[in-house]
């Protein structure tokens, strides 16, 4: 059985554009400029993995990781 | 205004602003793509066109040999005396510049001014919906982004035919006649001195006022030119461009009415088509001044030519996006980069995002079946903003 999924936004390349949030807001926070941080310490909670997969694949600056512990 | 003579030879002598390109570009991006991923043509004292998405990337991320002093292709290249930071920013001016501006235009910030969008997008579709038919850009698009950056901004909403004159001579008439840019740049900052003394004495809490409020990070007011300029670039990048995505995706819904069904018997499909439609009609192409000599995807670049940072061929290249020149409202993947890449991505693509939603949301609701007129004709913009401008359509009303 595959691991359980981390994210992590990279700070130095994510401008805001937002895409995570609406596709996953239990996974992505803005911050008042509209910047994004995972949530907590990023594990991605079980049924919300496709979620992960799609905010990493729909971010314009490719700022966000996913990792499989 | 000078006239330009028609092209020929694409690859060697494009030209943005030929009737050819402004009525379908899409396959003459395709004819360039195919021969070279950054083009140049000696038109516009010397441009050049990334066609490719990787082409495009390079160069939204690389401030050091292009700068964005210049975000206009035109046919001249007067000193720079009129900026509108942070998109004529450079680093490391740019981020301060910028940072000012984010926090009205978080997603947060956009559902609170959404009831008054839809009040808006509802107020104008009582004006027609009575007759059947309607040119949608005059009596539509155009007045949702105009009442909405208004509202915003805290002017007269009343005044929205005055900017969408500006804006036409300034991103339109302004490419060849630079009287015409000229005059609109100073009517407009006029205008915008005239609020901005008027809060002096009595302060309000609208965005002007923020602005005006603002302190930079020595703690000091930013100067009467710094907030000009922003409420410049607010008005000019707030405007066409929205109404521009509002009226290409109408025009696509009004002639496909199979998505248009789609739409409405599955409205949860709207953010993926609303971001679908911004990929396949991207408003906005921004531009870049080479300064210093490089190569971009292999193509040598050289310094004193300007860039067409076209941020709509990317997003139709097929190397980056499966089935490039097809609609698929329900695009999964969709990295498009229609609000920008990098450091300029755009400040207001949050607001664009709910505007956008929210006029085919009730556009649909009380006119969900339309047709394009076929007595009429659709015109669409001339330059950097393409969106129709002229969009006669046919509908039975609720
Ligand atoms: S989609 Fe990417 S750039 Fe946009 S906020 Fe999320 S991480 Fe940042």
């Amino acid at each position: 059985m595959a691991g359980k999924l981390k994210i992590r936004v990279d700070q130095d390349k994510c401008q805001g554009h937002a895409r995570c949030k609406s596709l996953a807001p239990e996974l992505f926070n803005l911050d008042e400029f509209g910047n994004a941080h995972e949530i907590g310490d990023g594990t991605v909670p079980a049924g919300l993995e496709d979620k992960a997969w799609l905010a990493q694949t729909n971010c314009p600056e490719n700022a966000i990781e996913v990792t499989e512990e | 205004m000078p006239e330009h003579p028609p092209v020929s030879d694409w690859v060697h002598d494009f030209d943005h602003t030929d009737p050819r390109w402004t009525e379908n570009p899409f396959p003459i991006w395709d004819e360039l793509r195919n021969e070279c991923p950054v083009v140049h043509t000696k038109r516009f004292l010397g441009c050049y066109l990334p066609t490719t998405y990787q082409a495009v990337k390079e160069i939204a991320y690389d401030t050091e040999h292009f700068s964005s002093r210049r975000v206009i292709v035109r046919d001249v290249r007067p000193p720079i005396t009129n900026t509108a930071p942070p998109i004529t920013s450079d680093p490391p001016e740019h981020k301060p510049a910028k940072q000012l501006l984010l926090p009205p235009f978080t997603p947060d910030a956009m559902k609170k001014l959404e009831p008054r969008v839809r009040e808006i997008c509802n107020e104008l579709i009582d004006e027609f919906i009575e007759d059947g038919k309607c040119d949608a850009a005059a009596r539509y698009t155009k007045n949702i982004p105009v009442r909405a950056i208004a509202h915003m901004l805290g002017i007269p909403e009343k005044d929205s035919d005055l900017f969408i004159k500006w804006i036409h001579e300034i991103l339109e008439l302004g490419i060849k006649d630079d009287s015409a840019l000229m005059r609109a740049v100073h009517e407009m900052t006029a205008y915008f001195a005239g609020h901005i003394e008027a809060r002096k004495n009595n302060p309000t809490d609208d965005l002007i006022s923020t602005m005006m409020n603002a302190r930079d990070k020595d703690g000091q007011p930013l100067s009467d030119m710094h907030v000009l300029g922003s409420l410049r670039l607010l008005l000019i990048a707030g405007i066409d461009t929205t109404w521009s995505g509002i009226g290409s995706s109408l025009w696509h819904l009004a002639k496909t009415p199979a998505d248009r069904d789609r739409l409405i018997a599955e409205p949860e499909l709207m953010p993926t088509a609303i971001e679908e439609f911004l990929r396949a009609y991207s408003p906005v192409t921004m531009a870049r001044e080479v300064m210093k000599e490089t190569t971009i995807s292999g193509c040598p670049v050289k310094p004193g030519n300007m860039v067409l940072l076209s941020f709509p061929a990317a997003n139709r290249d097929p190397a980056m996006f499966p089935d490039a020149d097809k609609v698929v409202i329900d695009r999964k993947e969709n990295r498009h980069a229609a609000f920008g890449l990098g450091i300029h991505r755009c400040v207001g693509s949050n607001l664009a995002r709910m505007e956008m939603t929210v006029a085919i949301e009730e556009w649909l609701k009380r006119i969900p079946d339309f047709k394009l007129d076929p007595a009429g004709e659709v015109k669409w913009s001339e330059g950097t903003v393409r969106g129709p401008r002229q969009l006669p359509v046919l509908f039975k009303g609720k």
